[in-house]
């Protein structure tokens, strides 16, 4: 059998081996953020003590997952060539839904029959029911937002940026709407459950991060090794292309739509187990940051170029420099400064890179 | 009987008739040039036979059975390949990946479909040997030369059984080894009793393999005839509109 990629009867003597750091692993944005970040890991535990504990460290992993799932699902609406503003509204609005669920089923105003008593205390009849549907609503709503958008974008013509800053909008009013500005909490009998799946640990590992390994490891699998994945890369390359070549176009669009808001509605639930409530300003102007780690890990806005490890790594970084920023005892309000250099920055090494000999 | 045939057809952009009332047939194992000057409505006949609009007025027959195309997947699935004017080609994936856009070949493992790499990749290499093309299937398609891309979209036409398939300037940006390459392929798909509609504008081109030419002027069709029967100077004339028609 040939080798891939080797026509047989065909070298050619002309074509040499591209220089390693253009190759392969190397030839990515993702790879050298990634180096970028052990430079930084590695400047940090030796600028302070502090870093590498065991307690910073599990910090670290926590503060990073609070967007990282998230961040999954822009890549994927990065990758062909959309944007989602509205993520951080649907975080909260997913994490109010699904504690306002919980509270109307543990005080028994809905479906009373989810609720017994024991020793004189309320218990869930079933165990783990409230939580399991509670957290569907959450995502319920999510889906909904996410074929609202993927809609209006794919079928209505307009344009991703448009379409979500509008649902932004919306979305962050409609957590003000349900809880009248309060927010909500999860609460009854089944929320310890809640807190331990969603701000619990396995062994030294906090729960969001399982999530997000389970997650990443899937959408790599997914977008490198079917069909649809490789729709999602097609488009984000050539639209038109990957029209005429009869790849569901309109669909895979919606998909990712309601794929990011899934995501973002996950994350959101999980952020309100480890804040213990949600509030309706929650993830305020988390898009931002959600975006910024997306394109530092090297998700290309113009479409055609993502994947997971670049979008974890990019929150990783972020994280890592907020987090050693707080350690340096550097003002918060130059975070935002640096966030934003480092962006620019990342994309300019990208480009000077590629535009190399 | 013909395999495709077009009658009265029309197609208007807003204010601009690309085509008017434009009679057309080809037959199985004929290959018909098609000609004209830039805009003369080459590609938007391409279009329409490949489904990627409805002409305003006119039938379209294939096979006997009056067809309708809405999207371009129903042309290739009734036997229509197409090499697009812009090749329709997704910079950011492997030869091998655009091949297959839309097809990709699949393998079963338990309840899932996973891509099949290593076929694609086998099957894209030989299509380009055959091609004669140096184009390597793992190779990013944005890295790559005008003729490379030109074999990348050549080669998809060659996945499934094709009754017609239509080339809008297929050698246009290629080398004179594989201009002659790709126009033995035009001829041993013809040989398999396949359609091949021809768009160039290199006059050589057309004169070697076709069997019929087609000359279009701002929309309207001026001459279709045997080209035994016809010589350069003369379909030059009627391209340029310096004779009326023939
Ligand atoms: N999608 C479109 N929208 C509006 N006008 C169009 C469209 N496609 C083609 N036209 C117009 O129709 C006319 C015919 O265009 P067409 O692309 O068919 O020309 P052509 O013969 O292929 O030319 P060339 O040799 O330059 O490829 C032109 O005037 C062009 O501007
Ligand atoms: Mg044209």
């Amino acid at each position: 059998m040939a080798e891939p990629g080797r026509v047989p009867g065909l070298d050619l003597d002309n074509v040499g081996r591209a220089s390693w750091w253009q190759r392969g692993l190397f030839a990515s944005q993702s790879a050298y953020v990634s180096l970028a970040l052990v430079a930084v890991v590695i400047g940090m535990s030796l600028a302070s003590q502090n870093f590498l504990t065991a307690g910073n460290i599990s910090n670290v992993a926590q503060n990073f997952s609070f967007i990282a799932i998230a961040t999954l699902g822009i890549t994927l609406v990065i990758i062909t060539g959309g944007i989602d503003l509205s993520v951080g509204s649907v975080m909260c609005f997913a994490a109010i839904i699904s504690a306002m669920t919980m509270t109307a089923l543990s005080d028994g105003s809905i479906a009373p029959w989810l609720i017994t008593t024991v020793d004189g205390k309320p218990a869930a009849a079933v165990p783990g029911l409230i939580v399991a549907l509670s957290i569907l609503a959450g995502l319920a709503v999510s889906l909904v937002i996410g074929l609202a958008n993927g809609f209006a974008i794919a079928r209505l013509g307009l344009s991703p940026f448009v379409t979500t800053l509008g649902m932004l909008s919306i979305v962050r009013g409609l957590c003000y709407v349900v809880t009248n500005g309060r927010g909500s909490f999860p609460s009854g009998p089944d929320a310890d459950l809640f807190y331990a799946i969603t701000a619990g640990r396995v062994g030294p590992l906090p729960m969001s991060f399982v999530y997000l390994v389970g997650l990443a490891i899937v959408m790599a699998i997914v977008l490198h090794h079917t069909a649809w994945g490789r729709h999602v890369f097609a488009l984000g390359g050539n639209e038109k292309a990957a029209e005429l070549t009869g790849v569901p176009v309109g669909r895979v669009k919606i998909q990712v739509y309601v794929l990011s808001a899934l995501a973002a509605g996950l994350n959101g639930i999980i952020v309100s187990g480890w804040l213990g409530s949600a509030p309706a300003n929650m993830a305020n102007s988390y898009e931002l940051n959600i975006i910024a780690a997306a394109v530092i890990g090297g998700a290309n806005l113009a479409g055609g170029i993502g994947g997971p490890l670049g979008a974890i790594v990019g929150c990783i970084l972020l994280e890592v420099i907020r987090n050693g920023l707080v350690l340096a005892q550097v003002s918060s309000y130059w975070q935002q400064t640096l966030v934003g250099c480092i962006i620019v920055l990342a994309v300019l090494v990208d480009r000077l890179r590629t535009r190399g000999p | 009987m013909a395999l495709l045939e077009l009658s009265g057809i029309s197609k208007s952009f807003g204010p601009i008739k690309a085509l008017s009332d434009v009679d057309f047939a080809v037959g199985r194992g004929e290959i018909v040039g098609l000609m004209g000057d830039n805009g003369a409505g080459k590609s938007t006949m391409v279009k329409l036979i490949a489904g990627n609009f409805p002409p305003s007025a006119g039938r379209i027959v294939l096979d006997g059975e009056a067809v309708q195309f809405h999207r371009p997947v129903e042309a290739r699935e009734k036997g229509i390949e197409v090499v697009y004017q812009d090749l329709a080609i997704c910079n950011n994936l492997s030869a091998a990946a655009n091949v297959f856009l839309g097809r990709e070949l699949k393998r079963r493992v338990g309840p899932f479909r996973f891509l099949d790499h290593r076929a694609m990749t086998r099957r894209a290499a030989e299509l380009f040997a055959d091609l004669k093309s140096e184009t390597r299937p793992g190779d990013l398609v944005h890295k790559m030369s005008g003729g490379q891309r030109q074999a990348v979209a050549i080669a998809r036409t060659r996945l499934a059984a094709a009754k017609i398939v239509l080339m809008d300037e297929p050698t246009a940006a290629i080398s004179i080894r594989q201009v002659s390459e790709v126009l033995d392929l035009i001829r041993r798909l013809r040989d398999q009793g396949i359609a091949v509609i021809l768009i160039s504008h290199r006059m050589p081109d057309v004169f070697s393999v076709c069997d019929r030419v087609v000359v279009l002027r701002r929309g309207r069709k001026v001459a279709d005839k045997p080209i035994a029967h016809s010589t350069p100077e003369e379909v030059t004339a009627l391209i340029t509109g310096a004779k009326e028609t023939a």
